[in-house]
């Protein structure tokens, strides 16, 4: 097709160059009208009936089956809420990282939250609009294990230069470990850094499975520390990155829900954050 | 008025006295600016237009410099947002629109050998709302409150209050004022190719850019409407929490989509098909011969037209539309490419068998057809769905959409600028200049968007303030950005081409030796427009007809005098161009600029919430609007008829269809329906997105049939009586068509109560649901047309009264009557809806 693209694109200008320096009458009216009805009529209308049949397979859309494993994905400003459905078992909620088996089909139901989103990994497969109030379906069969970026493709607000994420597609034995890990609740309650989340508010927002915090306004933190990276898929998972985040959010994602908190300390943070880092 | 008359050169003169001083511009500091000849209003307009392109084009180089490196922190994320979507919305609705408008305005006339437009008040009332309107938009930047939710504005995020400030609204209220002054120029400019045509002159030998001007001005008639449409709905919801974009509430944020897009594809070619309309006219001039193929050009600008009202779903292939709908759109996406590629190889065959003398504004056409069929390509490869799901809202789409706009829009436009610059001001511009600006607009256009391609393949999505290193897009984005500074380099030397164009000295009339009557123009400008409105046999007299320029400029054709001191303008018949009537036009007045203003301030006040400010400023505009009318128009000759030359005598008034007030009548009433069908089309929407739709429940039953069938029979009648008051009163009974009047007014004041009564009674509560709220909402559109449609008739008896309307003067009647057919259909169609709905009784 670019290939084609760029022949006529070139053809067109060797014919402009050409017809500009031509001597008068180098065509007669007859032969004018002649090309204007072979090459401005009849070969386009060939040449794109012929793109439009080549190209209708490919609008087909991958048919789940029924026990395919289903990811919703619900866009967020801005970030991703994801919640993985295998067949005959409890969902497992997660945020901002989606793990795929290799050479499964996975059904992605993309549901709208607040505002207009757009999921879009491109080296997995096409966008497709998370609009509130429906759910839109996408189909997607990854060919081979490795991470790739997915990113908000539909202008959602301040942040949406900076509404990533993380895809990791796995081997399906190691996803399958993945996802009994990620379905156990945390076992580290008792930690100085769970005693401070649960101190500043933490869970009025978050959840963390194992411990007290069950809001479901922000991404869930559980096991956190198995996740790339923080803030959706903008900066690496990284201590300094992480207490940063949780003192301004707003500095590193303007127009975040998420409060700034100047008067938290910084040893604070610090242990909220080695703490979340630790539940992998 | 033989012959023989206008050989004595006394007589000529004398009457060049008379015309010179009926077409003077009046003087004065301020009074210069209430001129209405459209030579002068689409100078400004023109100018407007450009000053809003430089204005827009500085903020994308702003934006341009944030993105040449990864993380750059030149402007904020808020500060970025309000660039780009007041970029994409100047550049569309203050420049590519408006421009063309503008450059109508300131051809149609001298293409058609007529003195000016049918109505010349209205283009400079349409001028004022567009400078009114823009300055309000465009200056919102510099309070920090401009809109920043992207030119298309999705709901709900703009909807929403708490995301999206001010600038929502501002852009809504803003730019729904220049909606409507464009729907009214476009009423202008379809009469003004209709009924103002040289005698002679029959539609197939008009010149192919008026053909253009009629198609674009009726894909305005057509798409512009639902915007408007989904303009109110938006608003109601922001104003007033009415939910038609919130899902929790049953509505549905896609139905801004697809009103959005209904006018947004067809938008595209509105701004490209005009720069095709000065190829058809630069090609001929310097290919020195008829164009090629004129049959099929207009056949396929039609049929462009058409097929451009059936894509604009390829603009939502990413929203999850049923499959089977996607292949439609894409099979008619890619259709529309067949017309275009008949038009360009017209061009390329032209100058094929033509003898071409390069000139500067040629070199413009070629270049831009060259940027333009990339861009037409790229679109081929987007109306392929399965593409366009990685390319869509990615940087593919900026760099097709600028490569479209600037092939198909600018850099023409810039021809335009070089080819028609001595019609307007006398002098050439500089080759030399207009060359190097071309190299450099090319050249930087290339160099900006080319690389946009791969950014955007390589996941950069458009709108983004700022992009990761590790995406490896720095080195394309920063060639854009150096790019995008020699393009500006390329438009600040056209600026300079034209600073320096006062120094320079005239060139000879017609300086390109064209054909087409445009150039008839003279360089020591008179503004009368022309000597006298020639008799045309050809489609390019000037090269065709013997002695055609002598004979204009001796007066020896058409109403070559302005005996009475009246500015007027022949009047033809819409087909073949037969003289039927001399139109006097309206002269200087401040009308059009008060009532510009009076409106203006209707939607700033209500932006602000200032609504009992906005209802005054409602009152003035109405006031004003029926002082307008009532001493502009349809006024009462004081002869029947008056002789145009060569033995011709034609009626100073005429009424009824072969009127060009009727057919503007009957043009914006084709609009307002389309409006009213966006609409309606709302309803069917939530109707198919609900399965118990009207939904049940407190606030939520529907209206009942008793009120809304009895606003649809008293609605019903008042039409039938106005339509009888018109047969009356062309019967000579005065007295009764008064008596029919009256009552019809009547009928139509109890029409409104009775149409809100419905859901009023039954207690529909707009803002708890979207089937209230559109309820709700056809019944107020339908009654408010019902209240205008009661003044119409009232101000009809009241000119009776004042005889002002006689049994033989009767424009006023035979145009409310126009009216009253569409307000007939409204309610019908309103009413059935609403309370004939399975469910809603």
């Amino acid at each position: 097709m670019v290939l084609g693209a760029v022949v006529i694109a070139l053809a067109l200008a060797a014919l402009m160059v050409t017809a500009s320096r031509s001597r008068e009458g180098a065509l007669t009216h007859r032969q004018g009208m002649r090309l204007v009805l072979w090459a401005g009529g009849i070969v386009p209308s060939v040449v794109l009936l012929a793109l439009l049949i080549a190209t209708l397979p490919a609008m087909r859309p991958i048919r789940a089956a029924g026990d395919d494993l289903r990811v919703t994905v619900t866009g967020e400003q801005f970030w991703w809420r994801m919640a993985y459905q295998p067949a005959g078992a409890a969902a497992v909620t997660s945020a901002n990282e989606l793990r795929l088996p290799v050479g499964r089909d996975v059904v992605l139901a993309l549901a709208g939250g607040d505002v207009l989103h757009s999921f879009w990994v491109p080296g997995l497969a096409g966008k497709m609009d998370m609009v509130p109030g429906r759910t839109n379906t996408l189909v997607v069969h990854a060919t081979r294990a490795g991470r790739f970026r997915g990113q908000c493709a539909e202008f959602c607000g301040l942040s949406h230069a900076l509404m990533a994420f993380d895809v990791v597609a796995m081997e399906p034995a190691a996803f399958d470990a993945w996802l009994a890990a990620e379905r156990r609740p945390v076992i580290t309650a008792a930690a100085a850094g769970a005693r401070l989340f649960d101190a500043h508010g933490c869970g009025g927002c978050h959840a963390v499975r194992g411990t007290g915090a069950a809001g479901a306004i922000g991404p869930d933190l559980t096991h956190l520390g198995a996740r790339a990276t923080v803030a959706a898929g903008i900066q690496p998972l990284t201590t300094a990155n992480l207490v940063r985040f949780i003192r301004d959010a707003p500095a590193v994602k303007p127009g975040a829900r998420m409060p700034a908190y100047p008067q938290m300390s910084a040893t604070d943070a610090t242990a909220i954050a080695r703490w979340l880092e630790t539940n992998r | 008025m033989s012959l023989h008359a206008q050989d004595d050169p006394g007589l000529r003169a004398a009457q060049e006295e008379r015309l010179r001083a009926v077409w003077a511009p009046p003087k004065g500091l301020f009074l210069r600016w209430t001129d209405t000849n459209n030579n002068q209003v689409g100078v400004w307009y023109t100018l407007t237009a450009f000053g809003f392109m430089l204005f827009a084009g500085v903020l994308a180089l702003i934006m341009r410099v944030q993105l040449a490196q990864p993380g750059n922190e030149l402007v904020t994320p808020s500060t970025f947002n309000q660039l780009f979507t007041l970029h994409g919305s100047m550049m569309m609705f203050l420049f590519a629109v408006p421009m063309f408008e503008a450059v109508s305005i300131i051809l149609l006339p001298q293409l058609l050998g007529a003195r000016d437009l049918p109505f010349p008040r209205l283009s400079a009332f349409g001028y004022w709302s567009f400078l009114i309107g823009g300055a309000f938009v465009s200056g919102s930047i510099f309070f920090d409150a401009a809109p920043d939710g992207g030119w298309f504005m999705y709901p709900p995020f703009t909807t929403r209050t708490d995301l999206s400030g001010l600038g929502a609204d501002i852009w809504m209220l803003g730019l729904s004022f220049i909606e409507v002054s464009s729907v009214a120029a476009a009423v202008e400019l379809i009469t003004g190719v209709l009924k103002c045509r040289p005698p002679g002159m029959r539609l197939n030998l008009m010149p192919l850019y008026a053909w253009y001007i009629l198609v674009v001005a009726v894909m305005i008639l057509f798409a512009f409407p639902p915007l408007i449409a989904g303009d109110v709905l938006f608003e109601l919801e922001r104003l007033l929490g009415w939910p038609f974009f919130d899902a929790a509430r049953g509505g549905d944020p896609i139905l801004w989509q697809h009103l959005f897009w209904i006018f947004g594809h067809p938008e595209v070619y509105i701004v490209f098909l005009p720069s095709i309309a000065l190829f058809a006219m630069i090609v001929p001039t310097f290919a020195r011969r008829h164009l090629l193929g004129y049959p099929w050009i207009v056949l396929a600008a039609v049929g462009t037209a058409f097929l451009s009202f059936g894509l604009w779903v390829h603009h939502m292939f990413t929203t999850g539309l049923p499959k089977i709908s996607l292949a439609f759109f894409s099979a008619a996406s890619e259709a529309v490419a067949i017309p275009t590629g008949i038009q360009i190889f017209a061009f390329i065959a032209t100058l094929w068998a033509g003898r071409v003398t390069w000139s500067t504004p040629l070199l413009y056409v070629t270049g831009s057809i060259a940027i333009f069929v990339i861009g037409g390509l790229t679109g081929v490869m987007v109306a392929i769905a399965p593409f366009d799901w990685q390319a869509h809202d990615t940087y593919f789409i900026v760099a097709h959409l600028h490569y479209v706009l600037i092939g198909g829009t600018l850099i023409p436009l810039f021809g335009g600028l070089y080819y028609y610059w001595p019609l307007i001001t006398g002098k050439k511009l500089s080759d030399r200049i207009g060359r190097t600006a071309f190299w450099l607009l090319f050249g930087g256009a290339n160099l900006t968007f080319f690389p946009m391609h791969f950014s955007g393949l390589m996941g950069m999505p458009r709108r983004v303030f700022t992009y990761p290193e590790e995406l490896g897009i720095g080195g394309l984005n920063l060639a854009s950005t150096i790019g995008s500074w020699v393009f500006a380099a390329g438009v600040l030397l056209v600026c300079v081409d034209l600073a320096l164009s006062p120094r320079r000295a005239k060139s000879p009339r017609n300086p390109w030796a064209a054909g087409t009557l445009e150039w008839l123009a003279h360089p020591d400008d008179e503004d009368w427009g022309i000597r006298s409105i020639p008799l045309i046999e050809s489609r390019y007299p000037i090269w065709d007809q013997k002695d055609f320029v002598a004979k204009v400029d001796e007066g020896r054709f058409f109403l070559p005098d302005a005996a009475e001191g009246r500015r007027e303008t022949i009047v033809t018949s819409v087909l073949d161009a037969r003289p039927v009537q001399v139109l006097r036009l309206g002269g200087p007045s401040v009308v059009p600029m008060l009532t510009a203003i009076a409106l203006g301030s209707v939607f700033i006040l209500t932006t602000y919430h200032l609504y009992w400010p906005a209802l005054v400023g409602a009152l003035a505009t109405l006031a004003l609007v029926l002082y307008w009318l009532w001493t502009g128009t349809a006024e009462i000759p004081e002869k029947d008829c008056k002789p145009i030359g060569h033995g011709i005598e034609l009626p100073l008034y005429i009424s009824g269809a072969s009127a060009s007030g009727w057919w503007a009548m009957f043009i914006t009433m084709m609009a307002d329906a389309t409006a009213f069908s966006g609409l309606v089309f709302g309803y069917f929407f939530f109707w198919t997105r609900h399965e118990d739709f009207p939904p049940s429940g407190p606030g939520l039953d529907g209206p009942g049939s008793f009120w809304p069938m009895l606003a649809m029979a008293a609605m019903l009648a008042s039409w039938a009586l106005t339509v009888a008051a018109r047969e009356l009163n062309r019967r000579a009974a005065v007295g009764v068509a008064r008596a029919a009047l009256g009552a019809a007014a009547l009928l139509s004041l109890s029409a409104i109560g009775a149409g809100l009564a419905g859901p009023w009674l039954s207690g529909l509560q707009p803002e708890l649901h979207v089937y209230p709220a559109i309820v709700w909402t056809l019944a107020i559109w339908t009654t408010a047309h019902c209240g205008v449609g009661a003044i119409m008739q009232l101000y009809t008896l009241a000119r009776s009264l004042a005889g002002r309307m006689t049994p033989r003067h009767d424009a006023d009647l035979r145009n409310i009557t126009v009216y009253q057919h569409f307000m007939a259909l409204t309610a019908v169609v309103t009413y059935a809806t609403i309370g004939l709905f399975p469910g809603a009784a």
